[in-house]
């Protein structure tokens, strides 16, 4: 995958909602997601920017030769832990299970927002324009105190939104 | 009068790297604050950093704040380091005596070098109703939210979709505000992306190639008017659009501090790409007067990070101009021009190499 020569979507640039285009070379191949939870970096810019390489234990993120390089995962080492969805600063990184028996999929989501949900609560799943795309239910909400105290939050979601849900709302009392 | 080595005019992120950096080398520093509180612009940086995870990446403003406030601190109980905060300077005599605030009565003292890292101050932007209570500058709007508590209204529209536009709005989201929409002159969104991704998700569009036409409201902001443009940013009529807001939020660049240096009679040079007039600069920092050296905001805008790596690599060269600091902190100099370098490769720091340029040619 090379990605430094992709060109960035105008869409993306100009309303900071990526296109397909943006993110298919981010995907893993349909026989990695069939293993189990990966994380997809989301990051399609360069940016003078490297956490992500440092917070992987297993080395799955490409070392940088610059800091402004467009971050590469390398599939076949990444085991799905998540540690590098708390890490990144731009809230970029989601970690996606789509391999359980009940035939949905799981989506992790970095939130810096109180108060926190609580697990099995029913909230709004959002899509990259903020938009309602359905119920979603709250599996885990986890902090990491040595990362900044970012929580993130696994939501239950159906399987054709793992590449559209990328947010969540908590519902209001009376909703 | 007091008589001073290096004399550290600021204590924001370049101020307090260029203090610590100096001090480290050996020299003996006075860092003249403002503020009631070091940090800077990092007091109210509540996102984590970008940059290199050898650095500060990853770390929130805030926490980069209070970590060189602690190292600082050792540093003063140390005896090397004497650390002024709610002193402000206002007189820059032809010799090196300088004269300074400090909580209300009038000091002076004399100094062998200077390093200045007094920032930047926000842009105003023109436009019929800017004068209505409500429309703030959106750094100001930062302060007052996440270092005072206080939320200047309910609902806010941006003015700028560069950075700061971007990260204030996710704030105000944060706060509990309602961000009705940024908007951006230029046909696309000028700050970090994935910045603009975590405002756009959570329901606020941007509308890029419009720009804020005025504000209306009797005693205050109730409501502005945005208008979309053409590629040469002349409004096109017919598109206007009212969107209903008590507070209207201007992210729309910043410019250097640096009157007094320019009184002094400092060579400044104007240069867009850098913020408009800033003090001309060497490669080392050093300004068109041989002791007086700048980092961070003031030498030319850009960002907290790259602000910090220039004041380590001041705090160095000074250090080292009155004869401080061993071999190895000789050798850092050369490791942080390699990191400013490399952080400025990107597309992202295009205007600031192109301003470099500039810089050189005077």
């Amino acid at each position: 995958m090379d990605n430094q020569s992709r060109k960035i979507s105008l869409q993306l640039k100009s309303s900071g909602v990526p296109s397909k285009s943006d993110l298919k070379p981010f995907l893993p191949s349909t026989h990695r997601k069939r293993k189990g939870a990966y994380a997809l970096i989301e990051c399609f810019e360069e940016i003078p920017c490297d956490p992500c390489f440092s917070a992987c234990p297993f080395k799955a993120v490409k070392e940088f030769e610059n800091l402004n390089d467009i971050p590469v995962i390398d599939f076949d080492k990444c085991t799905g832990c998540g540690l590098c969805v708390p890490e990144c600063p731009g809230l970029a990184i989601f970690l996606i299970n789509e391999n359980r028996k009940d035939g949905k999929a799981t989506i992790t989501i970095p939130y810096e927002f109180l108060p926190l949900p609580e697990k099995d609560e029913l909230v709004w799943a959002l899509n990259r324009k903020g938009e309602i795309e359905g119920e979603a239910k709250v599996v885990e909400v986890k902090t990491y105190p040595k990362k900044s105290n970012t929580t993130v939050v696994t939501l239950l979601i159906p399987k054709e939104q793992i590449l559209t849900t990328r947010h969540f709302r908590r519902k209001d009392q009376h909703e | 009068m007091e008589q001073v080595e290096i004399l550290v005019v600021g204590g924001g992120p370049a101020g307090m790297m260029a203090s610590l950096s100096a001090v480290q080398s050996g020299a003996n520093v006075t860092l003249l604050e403002r503020e009631v509180k070091l940090g800077g612009q990092l007091i109210k940086q509540t996102h984590k950093f970008f940059g290199s995870y050898k650095e500060y990446a990853g770390v929130r403003g805030i926490e980069i704040a209070e970590k060189l406030t602690s190292l600082l601190k050792e540093q003063e109980d140390k005896g090397k380091i004497s650390i002024l905060t709610e002193a402000e300077l206002v007189v820059f005599y032809h010799d090196q005596t300088l004269g300074y605030t400090y909580k209300g009565a009038l000091r002076t003292l004399k100094t062998q070098k200077m390093i200045f890292t007094t920032g930047a101050s926000e842009r105003m932007l023109p436009f019929p109703g800017n004068d209505l209570p409500g429309v703030y500058a959106a750094g100001a709007i930062q302060t007052l939210m996440n270092v005072n508590g206080v939320l200047p209204g309910e609902k806010y529209l941006m003015v700028g979709a560069g950075n700061i536009g971007l990260i204030v709005s996710y704030q105000l989201l944060q706060a509990g505000a309602k961000v009705l929409g940024v908007v951006e002159a230029m046909p696309r969104i000028g700050g970090y992306l994935v910045h603009a991704s975590k405002i756009r998700r959570m329901g606020v569009p941007i509308y890029t190639s419009h720009t804020i036409l005025e504000a209306h409201g009797k005693d205050r902001v109730e409501e502005a008017v945005i208008i979309a443009v053409d590629n040469k940013y002349k409004p096109i009529p017919g598109t206007e659009k009212v969107i209903k807001v008590d507070v209207i939020s201007l992210a729309v660049g910043l410019n250097p501090l640096g009157e007094l240096l320019e009184q002094r009679g400092i060579k400044f040079c104007y240069i867009p790409e850098l913020g408009g007039f800033v003090p001309w600069h060497d490669e080392n920092l050093r300004t068109s007067h041989p002791d007086v050296y700048v980092a961070g905001d003031l030498a030319g805008i850009e960002e907290a990070t790259t602000a910090m790596l220039q004041g380590e690599l001041a705090g160095l060269v000074v250090a080292g101009e009155l004869g401080y600091g061993n071999l190895e902190e000789q050798n850092k100099i050369g490791l942080v021009y390699q990191r400013l370098k490399e952080f400025r490769t990107g597309p992202k720091s295009e205007k600031t190499r192109e301003g470099q340029l500039k810089l050189i040619d005077g």
